[in-house]
C-alpha cells in the first residue's frame, strides 16, 4: 500500500479499526483529541459504536464491559484523563481483561499544559491505580511506529488478557508523517472462553470480577498474574540500539526524545565523540539487560538519560546500570522540549568531567 | 524591479515571476488540517511581505493546539509582518479567543491581509464570525489540497471537505493550491498526482488552480503543462529533531 499522509492520532484510530476494535468510548481533551473525532467518523462506517461518555470515569468502565464481553476496545485520553481513569485501569488489571489505553501525553501536574511531556512514566509504568498489577507500555517515537505498535497492542492484550497502554508524548498525536498501513506477524491468540457473551443454557455463567472474599484467593490470583508478567518480561520486551559500537556516551531515550538525541549524537559524531542511543520501545516491562550490557563495555564511559519529565526513568537507568557507570540526566518539562544542541552541550561536560 | 499597482482592493503585486500574490487584499488560506496549509500560509506571507507591502497574517487556527503560524511571531517581526492572534497570550493555549485586533486588518484597508483558518468545518467557523466584512469586500479564499491526505485523496472526498468549510466559513472559496506532499518523503510523482486532483476538482467547482507549491528542490523538475503558478516553498514548520544542533 502507498504512503499518505497522516496525523498521529488519526493514525491511532485507524489502526485501532484495522485491529478488529470496535468499540470506543473517551471523553474529549487536547492533544488527543483527533483520535474520538476520527472515531465518530469511521466507527458507524464500521458498524461499530463510537460513545463519547459523560466523564473519563465512565469511559473506562465502559471499556470494562465491552472488554468483559469479549470485544476488541479502546479508549484514549491524555494525561489528566488518564488520572480520572485509574481505578478503572486497576480494575480492568484485577479482572484481566484486554484492552487498549492510549495516553498521549501533556505537561503536569494538576491541568499542566497541553504541549508534549513524558512525565506519566511513574504512573504507567510504577502502578498509576491501586494494588499489585502492570500495563505493557508501548512508547513509540514515530506515527509509522504508533500505527504498528497499536495494531499489535490488540493482540498483546488478548494474548494475556491485561491492559495495554499506548504511550506518545503530544507530538506523536499531533505530528503529521507518512504513513503505511501493514499486517502485523499473526498470533495464536487464545479464544476468549472467559467473555460473558450469553450461556444460551449451555453453561455455567461467566463472571468478571475482582473482587475475593478469601484473602488467600486474593493473593492466589495476585501470584498468576505476576507469573503471567514473567511470560510477558520474557516474551514481549523491546528496545532500539542505535550506534552504541564504541560509543563513549550511552543515552537513554523514548519517543520522540529519542528522535531528537539522534539528532545530537550525529552532531556529536561530527566532531569526534561518540555517541550511543538505547531506547525503550516497552516500557514496561523495561530493557534492562540492553543497559546492563553497556554497562559493562570498557568504551562505555557514562549513562545519559534525557527525557521530557524531571528524571522519571532515571531510577531503572541506575538499576539496569547497577552502580557500574555513572548515569546523568538531562531534561525539559511542563510541555518544553530538549534541544539537540543542549544535548549536545550536556555530554560535553559529562565528558569533561569523567576522568 | 516589483511594482504595486492598487487598483478597487484588488492588488497586482508584479515582478519576474509573473502574477505570483496577485490576490485580493483579503486572502483566506484554508484546507484540511495536515496539508500542509499553514506553512503555505507562512511562505505566502512571508514572500507577500518581500514585496515590501504592508503585511499583517491573521492566526485564525483554534482547531490545532500544536504546529500554528503564531509559532514564527519571531520571524514574521524581524520582517515586519504584523501577526494577530489569539487574545490570550502564551503558545500553549487551546482556547477558541479571537483578538479583537483581527478587526483592524478589516477597517485599515492599507494592509494586505493573510488568514490561516483551522482546517476543518469547526474551525472554518471562526473565520463566519467575520461575514458581515467579508460580504462586502471582495476577497480570495484559497483550499490548499493535498492528495496524500485520505480525506480528500480522489474528487468526491476533496469536494466534500471544501464544501464543509465553506458552509462552516460562510465564505467561498475562490481558487485550488495544489500541495501534495509527504513531509521528507515526497516525491516528483506525489505532486503530479496531487495537480491531477487538483485539475479535475477544480473543474467540477468551476474554479481555477492558483498554485503548485513544491519545496524549491522540485522547483524546476515540474512538467510544463500545469495549470497555476508553481510557488517554491522553505520549510518553517520544523519539530525539535529537524533543528541543527
Amino acid at each position: 500500500m502507498a504512503k499518505e499522509l497522516w496525523k498521529g492520532n488519526e493514525a491511532i484510530a485507524e489502526a485501532a479499526i484495522k485491529s478488529g476494535c470496535r468499540f470506543f468510548f473517551g471523553y474529549p481533551i487536547t492533544p488527543q483529541n483527533e483520535i474520538p473525532e476520527y472515531m465518530s467518523l469511521r466507527m458507524p462506517q464500521e458498524g461499530g459504536c463510537f460513545l463519547q461518555a459523560e466523564s473519563e470515569v465512565a469511559a473506562i468502565n465502559m471499556v470494562y464491559g465491552a472488554a468483559g464481553s469479549g470485544a476488541r476496545v479502546m479508549t484514549s485520553s491524555s494525561s489528566p484523563g488518564i488520572s480520572l481513569k485509574q481505578e478503572g485501569i486497576s480494575y480492568i488489571a484485577g479482572a484481566e481483561l484486554p484492552c487498549v489505553i492510549v495516553n498521549i501525553v501533556r505537561g503536569g501536574p494538576g491541568l499542566g499544559g497541553i504541549q508534549p511531556a513524558q512525565s506519566d512514566y511513574y504512573q504507567a509504568c510504577k502502578g498509576g491505580g491501586h494494588g499489585d498489577y502492570r500495563l505493557v507500555v508501548l512508547a513509540p517515537s514515530s506515527v509509522q511506529e504508533a500505527v504498528d505498535l497499536t495494531q499489535e497492542a490488540f493482540d498483546i492484550a488478548d494474548q494475556y488478557r491485561m491492559p495495554v497502554m499506548i504511550m506518545g508524548d503530544g507530538m506523536i498525536g499531533q505530528m503529521m508523517e507518512p504513513v503505511e498501513f501493514r499486517e502485523v506477524a499473526k498470533r495464536q491468540l487464545p479464544d476468549k472462553e472467559w467473555a460473558t457473551t450469553g450461556t444460551k443454557g449451555k453453561r455455567k455463567a461467566n463472571v468478571i470480577n475482582s473482587l475475593f472474599i478469601d484473602p488467600a484467593e486474593c493473593e492466589k490470583h495476585n501470584n498468576k498474574l505476576f507469573a503471567k508478567y514473567d511470560e510477558i518480561t520474557k516474551n514481549e520486551m523491546r528496545v532500539e540500539e542505535y550506534k552504541l559500537e564504541g560509543a563513549e556516551i550511552v543515552f537513554v531515550a523514548y519517543g520522540t526524545t529519542a528522535r531528537i538525541v539522534k539528532n545530537a549524537i550525529n552532531t556529536l559524531e561530527k566532531e569526534g565523540i561518540k555517541a550511543g542511543l538505547i531506547r525503550p520501545i516497552t516500557l514496561w516491562p523495561f530493557p534492562y539487560a540492553s543497559i546492563e550490557a553497556a554497562a559493562e563495555k570498557a568504551n562505555v564511559k557514562a549513562f545519559l538519560t534525557v527525557e521530557m519529565s524531571m528524571g522519571q526513568m532515571v531510577d531503572d537507568v541506575k538499576i539496569a546500570a547497577s552502580g557500574k557507570k555513572p548515569v546523568h540526566f538531562y531534561g525539559r518539562t511542563g510541555g518544553m522540549v530538549p534541544t539537540p544542541a543542549a544535548i549536545v552541550e550536556q555530554v560535553k561536560k559529562i565528558l569533561g568531567g569523567v576522568k | 524591479m516589483t511594482s504595486v499597482l492598487v487598483f478597487d482592493s484588488k492588488v497586482l503585486i508584479l515582478d519576474k515571476d509573473g502574477f505570483m500574490f496577485n490576490e485580493k487584499r483579503i486572502r483566506i488560506i484554508t484546507g484540511h488540517y495536515g496539508s500542509g496549509k499553514t506553512e503555505f500560509a507562512v511562505n505566502y506571507t512571508l514572500g507577500l511581505a518581500d514585496k515590501g507591502v504592508k503585511t499583517a497574517i491573521v492566526d485564525l487556527d483554534i482547531v490545532n493546539p500544536y504546529f500554528r503560524s503564531r509559532e514564527l511571531e519571531p520571524v514574521f517581526n524581524e520582517k515586519g509582518i504584523r501577526v494577530i492572534s489569539s487574545s490570550i497570550k502564551g503558545l500553549a493555549g487551546d482556547l477558541p479567543a479571537l483578538s479583537p485586533e483581527v478587526y483592524t486588518v478589516f477597517h485599515d484597508k492599507s494592509y494586505q491581509a493573510v488568514f490561516d483558518v483551522g482546517g476543518d468545518k469547526v474551525g472554518a467557523t471562526a473565520l463566519g464570525r467575520y461575514h458581515e466584512y467579508l460580504d462586502n469586500e471582495p476577497y480570495d479564499m484559497l483550499f490548499v489540497l493535498n492528495a496524500n491526505r485520505r480525506q480528500t485523496k480522489d474528487v468526491e472526498g476533496a469536494v466534500k471537505y471544501l464544501k464543509s468549510i465553506e458552509e462552516g466559513s460562510r465564505q467561498k472559496v475562490t481558487a485550488l493550491v495544489n500541495n501534495t506532499h509527504l513531509c521528507g518523503e515526497t516525491t516528483i510523482d506525489d505532486i503530479i498526482r496531487g495537480q491531477e486532483l487538483c485539475e479535475k476538482a477544480a473543474k467540477e467547482l468551476g474554479i481555477p488552480v492558483k498554485y503548485i507549491v513544491v519545496e524549491k528542490r522540485f522547483a524546476d523538475m515540474l512538467p510544463k503543462e500545469m495549470e497555476g503558478e508553481v510557488f517554491p516553498i522553505d520549510i518553517y514548520m520544523k519539530r525539535p529533531w529537524e533543528d541543527e544542533a
